[in-house]
């Protein structure tokens, strides 16, 4: 493996690559969480308002 | 557009100013109850009201984004498997792997700016519902695909130019395209209120298409290190099908992965205007009201 020719390069292009692709998806998922326990919030204060 | 703005602007101290206008708004059936408000196009294109919906959208992205993601991670698996299966290149050796992630990245980088041109337009021109969340949605992951063309380019440059970064054309070209990336994305960020950041983001955005032709056609205006292209273009793709297969199942699978992101950053948008909107009809203090707008529908 180490005698393939800029190796190093290679491997790193592609960790980069997954790297960032991965921030991207973890930070899309970690709003979509974000946000949907803040709806939630919302809509159970609205429920609890509506039932007084 | 009064809900509009209370909806997309909204801090405590402008929703107490626009509280009155805009519950007003929303009483009037215009605001949650129509998939399409009043004076945006609604009645002049009904052909477009299912797709303006943000509802319906959430509803068809529910169902769309399990598939869409298995496909894109079925292409990701056979690309990179004939990517490592491929023969090396006879002047590049085994570097030229570098090519199936860095060149789909570089096709990618400039088709999101495409995109978001295009929803620039529906912000303008249409005034679309969705294309402002679109534009928004757009820039981060246009930063974060031009951010993998331009590392991979710099770490395939190195064994094969001598050096990870030069003032080439293409290449500052490209750099460019990213800060401008970051310019968007800060500009999202900087105005509160949301109407007026669409719109000056989607005035940017169509200064900027004037990037897209000089990225595009920097190697044959300029002498550059940077080869010119090898796939689209007159006469054919200059590369081998053994490598060529791989490279183009990996540029559908970025792309795929780019709608994917695309779709879930749309729905997240939408979800944080309704969160707005809740806030502010909670700031506006209406139990009653409240409950009409439960009867009436959600909207968005």
């Amino acid at each position: 493996m180490s005698e393939i020719p800029h190796i190093g390069f290679i491997v790193a292009a592609y960790l980069v690559t997954a790297a960032t692709i991965a921030v991207m998806i973890g930070a899309i998922l970690v709003d979509y969480r974000r946000l949907g326990r803040a709806l939630s919030r919302l809509e159970a204060t609205r429920s609890g308002d509506d039932a007084k | 557009m009064p809900l509009r703005r209370a909806e997309l602007g909204a801090t405590q101290h402008v929703m107490a100013e626009r509280s009155q206008e805009s519950v007003n708004y929303i009483l009037s059936g215009k605001g949650l109850g129509s998939p399409l408000p009043a004076g945006r196009g609604g009645d002049k294109t009904p052909q477009m009201v299912n797709l303006a919906n943000p509802t319906a959208f959430l509803a068809v992205t529910r169902r769309a984004l399990p598939w869409l993601a298995a496909a894109a991670t079925a292409l990701f698996v056979v690309g990179l498997w004939g990517a490592f299966a491929a023969p090396p290149d006879y002047q590049q050796g085994e570097a030229v792997k570098i090519m199936y992630v860095h060149v789909p990245a570089a096709w990618m980088s400039s088709f999101i700016y495409v995109v978001m041109a295009a929803a620039s337009l529906g912000t303008l021109v249409w005034r679309h519902p969705l294309a402002d969340a679109a534009q928004k949605a757009a820039a981060p992951l246009g930063a974060g695909f031009t951010f993998i063309c331009l590392v991979t380019g710099s770490l395939w440059g190195k064994p094969m130019w001598g050096a990870y970064w030069v003032w080439d054309a293409r290449l500052t070209s490209v750099l460019i395209l990213f800060i401008m990336y970051l310019g968007l994305v800060a500009l999202w960020r900087s105005i509160e209120d949301q109407g007026v950041a669409a719109r000056a983001a989607a005035i940017l955005t169509l200064v900027g298409v004037v990037i897209l032709p000089i990225i595009k056609f920097s190697v044959d205006w300029w002498h550059t290190l940077h080869q010119p292209a090898s796939v689209f273009r007159m006469g054919g793709p200059t590369i081998g099908p053994q490598l060529l297969w791989p490279l183009l199942t990996m540029a559908l699978a970025f792309t795929l992965l780019f709608v994917v992101l695309h779709l879930m950053a749309i729905r997240n948008e939408i979800l944080r205007r309704r969160i707005a909107r809740l806030t502010m009809l909670a700031a506006a203090g209406g139990d009653a009201l409240s409950r009409r707008l439960a009867a009436g529908g959600s909207g968005a």
